[in-house]
C-alpha cells in the first residue's frame, strides 16, 4: 500500500449510508427508461424469427406509410463497416459489432435485430413494424458448441479462419480460435499419480438477469451533435463505439449516464444506441428506444454454454502432480467468447507445476455472447472443483485440506505467467474451516460442499476531478457509471486523502463531455481504478493546498503538512501557525492562486487477483429431485474493503447468481433454433424464498498496488458457486452431476439410474 | 398489441348482453394476471374486453361449510387466503389458489380466470375438481351448472358458448373429517408453473376409515385429470401406507403428460405418484383432526 | 382507437388522465403521470419492479389497465415518504445497504410495506415467500430480508 501502511483509517471501513441512496428508496433517480425528451418519438426493433437465414429483401414502403411513423431503417442505412480492426480499439470487430446491431445480409440468430421504426407512439410502431416485409432464405442452423466444432457444421461466417493451430486453415469455419497455455509437462507427470479423475462436463448458455432493460434516448442536432442518454457499464464506451460505427467524430456525441438497474458484463457494449441515433437523425426529433424482457433475452450478450473435459491426477496424499483441461465454449453469432480468460482462471486456486489448458471457441446461431461477471471462470471452476471434490472423496481426505494442501499463495506460477504476489487464497480457506458451519451435523439426504474461485481482475484508464467549493466542500466526479455504491466508496476515498467529513463530499458520475475518459466497469476495477484516480486527484487537492498555504506562510512547501483535513507546520522551522482547515483555505482560494481543483487521469496497473472459497449445504428430496439450498458461507478477499456493506452486497449477489446458475437457470432452444423461455417466468432466477441468509466474510489481505490494499471484489464470487453446489448434490445424493443446469428432472433420474 | 373496446357492466345480464352482442372476438377480464400477458404478446387479439369486476356478485363469498360456500369467480386470490372460514373446511382449494404467482399476482388472480385460462398446469382448478366443485354459469339462455372439470377442454379452450361466462363456484357442504390437500411441484419454491399437481380430498368415518375420496391431477394431461382408480385406492382403507402405494401407482398410472420445457413424461409420471401420495397423507391428518 | 377519461386517486391525490384501453397502469404512471419510480422490468408480472397498491392490494400495475382504475386508489413508491421524513422501510434499506443497482428498491419497498401493514411480525419465511414476486438481482436477498425483519421489529417497539 503506497503510503498507508499501517495507517489508521477515519473513514475507509466504515458503512455510511450511500450519497446517491435517498434517489433510489424514493423512486427519484432516473435511469434509463425514465427519461423524457419534448417531442420524443418511440422506437422499436423487428427482429428474426429465424435462427440462420439470408435475407432476400426487406420492403419498408408500407410501414413508412403509416401515420405517426416518423423514421424506418433496415442495417443498409448503417455506414458500410468492412471487416477488420480499427486501430486504437483494441481488437473490436465493427463489421461484426456493426452486423448485431442491425443485421447486413444475414441474420445469425433468433432475435437478431433486421429493421427499426420511430413513431409517436408505442402502438403505432408497434403496427409499423407488423407494415415491414422481410423475405428470408432458411438455412441450416447450429446451436451445440461441439456440433458446430465439427467440420461440415452449417457455416455461419466466410470470414472466420481459426487461429493459433498449424498449419493454418485455409477454408473458413466456425471454429474462431484454439488457445493453450502450459507449465511443466502434464502428460507426462500423470504417471507419477496415484489416481487420475476425467470427467466431461456441460453447461447451457446463461444471462446476467439484471431487471433494468436495455434503454436510450437520443437527440440529433442540425450540425451534427448528438446526445445520448442511456444506462451503460461505461458511457465513454457508448460514444466510442456509436462514433466509430455511425463514421461520426467522438466528441460530437455527448452520452450522460442514467442509473443503471444491473450490468454484470452485459452492459459494457452497445445494442441499441446507434439505432436509436440514426432514427432520431432520420425523423428529426428524439428518439426513445426500450427493450422489452423478450427483446433483452434474444438480442442482447448472454454468457456462452460449454463443454468442458478435465483431467487431475494426485498421490495418495492429496499432493496434485498434473492437471488438464480442454474448453469448448460457444460464442454466440459473432467471435468473443471469453475461453482465453477461462484458461487462465480455471486451475488458479492450485499450485500447480504441471498443468495446461486448452481452450477452443465456436460461432453458433445464438446472441452474441458477452461478458458475465468473471467471464468463463465460473463454468471452468465447476470443472475443476468437481474432479477435486472426486479426488478428495476417492482418497478420503477431507476436501478442505486438499485445498489447504496445494493452495495457490504468494510465488505461485500462474499458468498464463506471471507469480503471485501477496494474496488470500489460503486466509480464505483457513476462514472457512473455522466456521461454525462445519459443526452442524447433517440430516438424511443432505450434502455439504467446497469450492474455491480466482479471478485475475483488471486495472485500466480513470478520470477523475476534485473540486473543493469555496466553503471547503467538495464535488468529486468521475467518468464510471455506479453499478453497485461505488459513490460511496469514491466518496470514503477522497473525504479520507482530504481528512474532511464524509458528508461534506459529494460524488457525481459526470458525463462523457465533463470528465476525461473513464474505461467500462469490467475486471472488478471501479474501486481498484477509478478509486485510484480519485485519490490522486484528492492528493493533487492536497498539495495545492499544502503549497498555497506554503505561500501564506512564506516557507517551503515541504514545511507545510496535512493532517485531518488541516495544513500544519511540518517543524519547529515553519514558525509558529496556526492550523488552516481546507474550508479556510477555500475561503482564500482566489487570492491564492485561483480555484481548487485537482484532477488524475491514470492507466492503473496493479491490479490485484483475488480468491473466494464458498461451502454450502444443501438437502435433495430423493423423490422429486428438488434442491434446497440450507445454508451458505463465502469467504473472500478483498484486500481492503473500503465499504464493506457494500463488498458484503457483491459477495452475496454473486454467490445467487451462481446459485441459480447451478440450479435453474439455461437457454432452451427448439429444433428449430428459437428460443423458448425469453421470460423470467420459465427463465428461472433466484427469488427471495429459494436463498437462506448467505454469510459473507471478508478477508483483507492488501493488494500492494493499490494505496489502500483494495482488489477487486465483484466478480469473484460468482465463481466457487456453481461447484460449492454440485458438490454439495453429490455429498447429498452421492451421485456425480456434470451437466448444468442441476434442474430437478436430471437430478432425480440420475439418483434413479444409481439405484 | 392491438386496439380493442373495454366495457365495465355494473350486473351479469348487461355482461351477458355484450358478450353475446360482440362483433368480433370477446375476452372476458377478471384479474387480468393472465390476459393482460396475452394481450402483449399477440396471443390474445379481442376486439371487445368486459371487465366483470364491477358485478357485485363475482366479488363475493357467501355460504359456509355446512351449506357449502359460494365463491364469486371474481374474488381475488388474496380474498380468498383471509377467508377463514374457507381455509379451514377446504384448505386445498385454498391452497391451489394461493401458489398461483407471486403476492402481486394474488391481489388480482381469480378462481374463473384460472379456470377458463385452462391452462392444463393451473393452480386452482384441480383442488376445485377434487372438491367437486360446480361452476355457475350465466349465458343468454340464462343460468346453468355444470361439475368444474367441465369447463376446460383442452389448452387455452374452455366449453363455454358464446355469451357465456363463469359467476361462481358452488362447494359441496363438507361432511366432518374432512381434509383435502394441494401439492405441486416446481423447480424454484415460488413463481414457477407447475410441473405436476395433486389434489387429495377425502372423508373419514369414526374409525378412521376413507368413505369417501376424489384425486385431481393438473399438468398430466390436456386438463385436469380426475382419477377414479386412485380414489377406489383411498376409499374403505384407514389411507394406510399400502393404500398410499396403491394410491400412486394408480395417480402415474393415469398420468398422460408430454415432454416440454419444464419437465419430461419420465418425470411427471413418476412425480405425479410422489405427489398425490404426500397430498394424501397430508388430507388425512387434516381430516383426523378436522372435527 | 377514442381514449378513455379517467378519473382516479394517485398518492392520496385526485388526478385525471386520458389513455387507450391497451395501456397498462404502469404506462399511465410513467409516461402520462411523470411517476417514474414505479419500473418496468418485464411486463408479465414476474419481476415485481412495477409493484403499487390498489385499494390496498399489493399489485403488479404492468398487469392492471388504466382504464380498470377509474374510481380507485393507488399509491405508488413515490408516496412512501411523507412531511419530509423517510418511511422507516427506506430509512433502514439505506443504512442496511439493501441496495445495489437500486433498479427493484422501489418494488421491495411497496411490497415490504403491504407485508408490514398486514402482518407486522412476520418471520424469515414469511418475508421471504411474500417477497418472492420482487427479483432482485444484485444483492441475493440477504440484507433486503434483514432490513425488513429489523424495521418490522423496530415498528413494534421492541428494540
Amino acid at each position: 500500500m503506497a503510503g498507508y501502511e499501517g495507517k489508521e483509517f477515519k473513514w475507509i471501513g466504515t458503512r455510511p449510508v450511500r450519497p446517491d441512496g435517498v434517489d433510489k428508496v424514493t423512486g427519484r433517480a432516473t435511469y434509463g427508461a425514465d427519461m423524457n425528451l419534448p417531442g420524443q418519438l418511440t422506437g422499436r426493433i423487428l427482429r428474426s424469427p429465424h435462427a440462420h437465414a439470408k435475407i432476400l429483401s426487406i420492403d419498408t414502403s408500407k410501414a413508412a406509410k403509416l401515420k405517426g411513423v416518423k423514421a424506418v431503417i433496415t442495417g443498409k442505412d448503417f455506414p458500410d463497416m468492412h471487416n477488420g480492426v480499427l486501430p486504437g480499439d483494441e481488437g473490436v470487430n465493427f463489421h461484426y459489432l456493426s452486423c448485431n446491431i442491425m443485421a447486413w445480409n444475414k441474420v445469425l440468430y433468433d432475435g437478431h435485430a433486421v429493421a427499426a421504426v420511430a413513431a409517436t407512439s408505442a402502438a403505432i410502431a408497434e403496427e409499423a413494424l407488423a407494415l415491414i416485409d422481410v423475405k428470408y432464405e432458411v438455412l441450416p442452423h447450429v446451436i451445440d458448441v461441439d456440433e458446430s466444432l465439427k467440420p461440415g457444421a452449417p457455416l455461419l461466417h466466410d470470414d472466420i479462419f481459426t487461429t493459433g493451430v498449424t498449419p493454418k486453415p485455409d477454408k473458413p469455419s466456425n471454429v474462431v480460435q484454439r488457445v493453450q497455455m502450459q507449465l511443466g509437462d502434464p502428460d507426462a507427470a500423470f504417471k507419477d499419480a496415484d489416481i487420475v479423475i476425467e470427467r466431461t462436463f456441460k453447461s447451457k448458455a446463461v444471462h446476467q438477469g439484471y431487471i433494468e432493460p436495455h434503454a436510450v434516448v437520443a437527440e440529433w442536432s442540425e450540425d451534427g451533435q448528438c446526445r445520448i442518454w442511456c444506462s451503460s457499464q461505461g458511457h465513454f464506451m457508448v460514444r466510442t463505439l456509436t462514433a466509430r460505427l455511425l463514421k461520426m467524430e467522438v466528441a460530437q456525441i455527448r452520452v450522460m449516464p442514467a442509473e443503471i438497474g444491473g450490468g454484470f458484463g452485459g452492459k459494457t457494449i452497445i445494442f441499441i444506441e446507434p439505432t436509436a441515433v440514426l432514427l432520431a437523425r432520420k425523423a428529426e426529433r428524439p428518439v426513445r428506444i426500450v427493450m422489452s424482457r423478450d427483446e433483452v433475452f434474444r438480442g442482447t450478450g448472454p454468457a456462452p454454454g460449454t463443454s468442458i473435459d478435465v483431467k487431475i491426477g494426485a498421490k495418495k496424499d492429496g499432493t496434485l502432480v498434473a492437471a488438464t483441461g480442454e474448453f469448448r465454449y460457444q460464442a454466440g453469432a459473432f467471435p468473443g467468447s471469453p475461453v482465453g480468460a477461462a484458461c487462465m482462471a480455471a486451475f488458479g486456486p492450485y499450485a500447480l507445476t504441471h498443468v495446461r489448458a486448452v481452450g477452443y471457441e465456436a460461432v453458433t446461431n445464438r446472441p452474441l455472447c458477452y461478458s458475465y461477471r468473471a467471464p468463463g471462470a465460473p463454468l471452468a471452476s465447476f470443472a475443476v472443483e468437481s474432479i477435486i471434490d472426486e479426488i478428495a472423496q476417492k482418497l478420503n481426505l477431507d476436501p478442505l485440506e486438499l485445498r489447504i494442501k496445494n493452495g495457490s499463495k504468494e510465488g505461485t506460477q500462474m499458468v498464463y505467467g506471471p507469480k503471485l504476489k501477496a494474496v488470500g487464497n489460503l486466509e480464505c480457506l483457513k476462514a472457512i474451516q473455522n466456521h461454525p458451519i462445519n459443526k452442524i451435523p447433517l440430516g438424511p439426504n443432505q450434502g455439504r460442499g467446497l469450492a474455491a474461485g480466482f479471478w485475475f481482475n483488471l486495472g485500466g484508464q480513470s478520470s477523475a476531478v476534485v473540486n473543493i467549493a469555496e466553503d471547503g466542500t467538495a464535488t468529486i466526479m468521475t467518468g464510471s457509471p455506479d453499478i453497485g455504491g461505488s459513490r460511496a466508496s469514491m466518496a470514503l476515498m477522497a473525504a479520507e486523502v482530504l481528512g474532511i467529513d464524509y458528508t461534506k463530499v459529494r460524488p457525481i458520475v459526470g458525463d462523457t463531455a465533463a470528465v476525461g475518459f473513464c474505461e467500462i466497469t469490467h475486471g472488478s476495477r471501479v474501486t481498484f481504478a477509478t478509486g485510484m484516480a480519485i485519490i490522486q486527484a484528492a492528493e493533487d487537492v492536497v498539495l495545492q493546498c499544502r503549497q498555497r498555504v506554503a505561500k501564506m506562510w512564506e516557507v517551503d512547501v515541504d514545511a507545510v503538512k496535512w493532517e485531518d483535513g488541516h495544513a500544519l507546520p511540518a517543524g519547529a522551522n515553519a514558525g509558529d501557525q496556526k492550523p488552516l482547515s481546507l474550508a479556510q483555505i477555500a475561503a482564500k482560494a482566489a487570492r491564492t492562486g485561483g480555484p481548487l481543483v485537482g484532477s488524475a487521469a491514470i492507466n492503473a496497473g496493479g491490479a490485484g487477483p483475488a480468491f473466494g472459497v464458498h461451502i454450502c449445504d444443501v438437502e435433495v428430496d430423493p423423490e422429486t429431485g428438488h434442491v434446497t439450498v440450507l445454508r451458505y458461507v463465502a469467504a473472500q478477499d478483498a484486500g481492503k474493503a473500503i465499504h464493506p456493506s457494500y463488498v458484503e452486497g457483491q459477495i452475496q449477489g454473486g454467490v445467487a447468481q451462481g446459485v441459480g446458475w447451478a440450479l435453474n437457470e439455461e437457454y432452451i432452444y427448439g429444433a428449430d433454433g428459437r428460443l423458448q423461455n425469453s421470460g423470467f417466468l420459465d427463465y428461472r432466477i433466484p427469488v427471495a424464498s429459494d436463498l437462506p441468509m448467505i454469510d459473507a466474510i471478508i478477508l483483507e489481505v492488501p493488494n500492494p498496488g493499490h494505496p489502500f490494499g483494495v482488489r477487486g471484489v465483484g466478480e469473484v464470487p460468482i465463481v466457487p458457486p456453481l461447484g460449492a453446489i454440485a458438490n454439495a448434490v453429490a455429498r447429498a445424493t452421492g451421485v456425480r452431476m456434470v451437466d448444468l443446469p442441476l434442474t430437478p428432472p436430471k437430478i432425480l433420474a440420475a439418483i434413479d439410474a444409481k439405484k | 398489441m392491438s386496439g380493442f373496446q373495454y366495457e365495465a357492466p355494473a350486473t351479469v345480464d348487461a355482461a351477458v348482453g355484450l358478450l353475446a352482442g360482440a362483433r368480433g372476438n370477446a375476452r372476458v377480464l377478471a384479474g387480468g394476471t393472465d390476459l393482460l400477458v396475452q394481450l402483449r404478446t399477440g396471443a390474445a387479439q379481442p376486439d371487445l374486453v368486459v371487465d366483470i369486476k364491477r358485478i357485485p356478485e363475482l366479488r363475493q363469498i357467501s355460504g359456509n361449510a355446512a351449506s357449502g360456500f359460494v365463491i364469486g369467480a371474481a374474488v381475488s386470490g388474496s380474498e380468498i387466503g383471509e377467508h377463514k372460514e374457507l381455509l379451514k373446511a377446504w384448505p386445498g382449494v385454498v391452497e391451489g389458489m394461493e401458489l398461483i404467482g407471486s403476492t402481486q399476482i394474488q391481489g388480482r388472480a381469480t378462481p374463473g380466470g384460472n379456470l377458463c385460462n385452462a391452462s392444463p398446469a393451473g393452480d386452482c382448478t384441480p383442488g376445485l375438481v377434487a372438491a367437486g366443485a360446480i361452476c355457475v354459469i350465466a349465458g343468454p339462455s340464462g343460468r346453468r351448472e355444470v361439475p368444474v372439470e367441465q369447463v376446460p377442454v383442452s389448452p387455452g379452450k374452455t366449453s363455454l358458448a358464446k355469451g357465456e361466462f363463469v359467476v361462481a363456484f358452488k362447494l359441496p357442504a363438507r361432511a366432518k373429517n374432512s381434509g383435502d390437500a394441494y401439492l405441486r411441484m416446481i423447480p424454484r419454491t415460488e413463481m414457477d408453473i407447475a410441473i405436476v399437481g395433486a389434489v387429495v380430498n377425502l372423508t373419514l368415518d369414526a374409525s378412521g376409515t376413507c368413505t369417501a375420496a376424489r384425486v385431481s391431477l393438473g399438468a398430466v394431461a390436456p386438463t385436469v385429470l380426475l382419477v377414479d382408480a386412485a380414489a377406489k385406492a383411498l376409499i374403505g382403507t384407514r389411507v394406510d401406507d399400502a393404500a398410499l402405494a396403491n394410491l400412486a401407482a394408480a395417480a402415474s398410472a393415469a398420468a398422460k403428460p408430454i415432454d416440454d420445457k419444464r419437465g419430461t413424461i419420465e418425470y411427471r409420471t413418476k412425480v405425479a405418484g410422489v405427489l398425490a401420495r404426500r397430498a394424501a397423507v397430508i388430507a388425512r391428518d387434516r381430516a383426523r383432526s378436522n372435527a | 382507437m377514442s381514449k378513455f377519461h379517467i378519473s382516479t386517486t394517485v398518492n392520496g391525490e385526485a388526478v385525471e388522465y386520458l389513455c387507450d384501453p391497451r395501456q397498462t397502469l404502469l404506462d399511465v404512471l410513467r409516461d402520462e403521470l411523470n411517476l417514474t419510480g414505479s419500473k418496468e422490468g418485464c411486463s408479465s408480472g414476474d419481476c415485481g419492479a412495477c409493484s403499487v397498491t390498489l385499494d390496498g392490494r399489493l399489485v403488479c400495475s404492468c398487469l392492471v389497465l388504466g382504464v380498470e382504475v377509474q374510481g380507485r386508489a393507488v399509491e405508488t413508491i413515490e408516496s412512501m415518504a411523507s412531511d419530509e421524513k423517510l418511511h422507516p422501510l427506506q430509512q433502514k434499506f439505506l443504512e442496511a445497504a439493501a441496495l445495489q443497482c437500486g433498479f427493484c428498491t422501489p418494488g421491495f419497498l411497496v411490497a415490504a410495506k403491504a407485508l408490514l401493514e398486514k402482518n407486522p411480525n412476520p418471520t424469515e419465511s414469511e418475508a421471504r415467500y411474500w417477497l418472492a414476486g420482487n427479483l432482485c438481482r444484485c444483492t441475493g436477498y440477504d440484507k433486503i430480508i434483514r432490513a425488513v425483519l429489523e424495521t418490522a421489529a423496530d415498528m413494534r417497539g421492541s428494540k
